[in-house]
């Protein structure tokens, strides 16, 4: 790992931290409270505040994943850094699909 | 009057990658170390047996071998501490080419101490006035918290990340950049957080911490990393190194 993935790694890293904690708030008060599917999609649906606190998550998540995959392959495995670089790259893009899919499927109308 | 306690079984390495341990037995006496041990098979068993040492004061670094699974300064390292049950294994330095027996090939060692710009560059002549150090800053305080070091190469062999990663410059030589770089008399340090911030440089470091706890000098070279990690790190933020 060179400096500019470590400090990407920290920065996002920084960033997760309280989107986490937050996040598990929210499963805690979602079940607290018994809100169905349907009180939750009521919340979020057109919500920009939902739509880009979860966007910020998945694109911390998916370039701290990323990096994190690329450093295991590049230590652990037969794949050394140019190929690591590229595994972990496509393991980000998916992460930041699926993630994009999900806030997509909890906020579009 | 004997000062021969009992008898220690003694295996050592004998060979180079290939090779295996030969066990020998060694009177053990008072105030015995491990170099005493190996020195003893050498001059009365088998003097074909190569091993390094020079001070036997634990201050030139030359006589670091594996005892019992660990790395350990072995002239200043009591047989009492390290035997249990009578027993000793003594091996070469891990993560070092073996040249024969206990002598191991420390080039690749120096060689990253090197590339980490572990030279003190100078900032002035010989004709300027001498820059007075004050003992007391926080600068002068962490350098001097690594200024001990005696490259023994005991962290490097102990390092996990230096056994799986060939290109990890290793503590020894990150402790020596960490000392110039809180140098204030020192003049190359945008060249040396550069040359420590590629791949294998300190942010390689996973911060196991077994160079603090088997580093002889009581160093923390895990601190040093720690402390380059956040200096390299300002230095791109700021755009005075790069990627």
């Amino acid at each position: 790992m060179n400096v500019q993935l470590y400090v990407w790694q920290r920065l996002t890293a920084a960033v997760m931290a309280p989107l986490v904690l937050l996040h598990i708030a929210v499963i805690f008060y979602a079940t607290r409270q018994d809100l169905t599917a349907a009180d939750i999609l009521s919340r979020t649906r057109g919500s920009i505040a939902w739509a880009s606190y979860y966007g910020l998550f998945v694109a911390a998540v998916s370039i701290h994943a990323a990096i994190g995959v690329r450093n295991i392959l590049a230590e652990w495995s037969p794949l050394k850094n140019r190929r690591a670089d590229l595994t972990g790259a496509v393991f980000g893009l998916a992460l930041a699909v699926l993630g994009c899919r999900a806030i997509a499927a909890v906020v579009l109308p | 009057m004997s000062d021969t306690l009992s008898e220690l079984s003694v295996s050592v390495w004998r060979g180079v990658a290939e090779g295996r341990y030969e066990t020998y037995t060694v009177p053990q006496r008072a105030s015995q170390t491990v170099l005493d041990v190996v020195t003893f098979v050498q001059r009365h068993i088998d003097p074909t047996l190569s091993y390094r040492f020079a001070c036997r004061v634990g201050v030139c670094g030359s006589c670091a071998m594996t005892v019992n699974g660990k790395p350990r300064w072995t002239c200043r390292t009591h047989v009492v501490k390290v035997a249990g049950g009578g027993r000793l294994e003594i091996g070469p330095l891990q993560n070092l080419p073996v040249i024969k027996d206990l002598t191991t090939d420390m080039e690749v060692f120096f060689e990253k101490w090197q590339a980490a710009k572990g030279v003190f560059a100078p900032s002035k002549t010989r004709h300027d006035p001498i820059a007075p150090i004050r003992p007391d800053t926080p600068a002068r305080m962490a350098a001097d918290a690594g200024i001990e070091c005696i490259n023994c190469g005991v962290c490097y062999a102990g390092c996990d990340t230096v056994r799986w990663n060939s290109e990890y410059l290793g503590p020894a030589a990150l402790t020596r950049a960490w000392t110039l770089v809180n140098d204030e008399r020192d003049g190359g340090n945008t060249a040396r957080l550069q040359a420590i911030s590629a791949s294998g440089g300190c942010h390689a470091c996973h911060s196991h911490q077994s160079c603090q706890e088997l580093c002889p000098q009581t160093l923390n070279p895990t601190a040093s990393i720690a402390g380059l990690k956040r200096r390299t790190a300002a230095a791109y933020l700021k755009g005075e190194i790069t990627a």
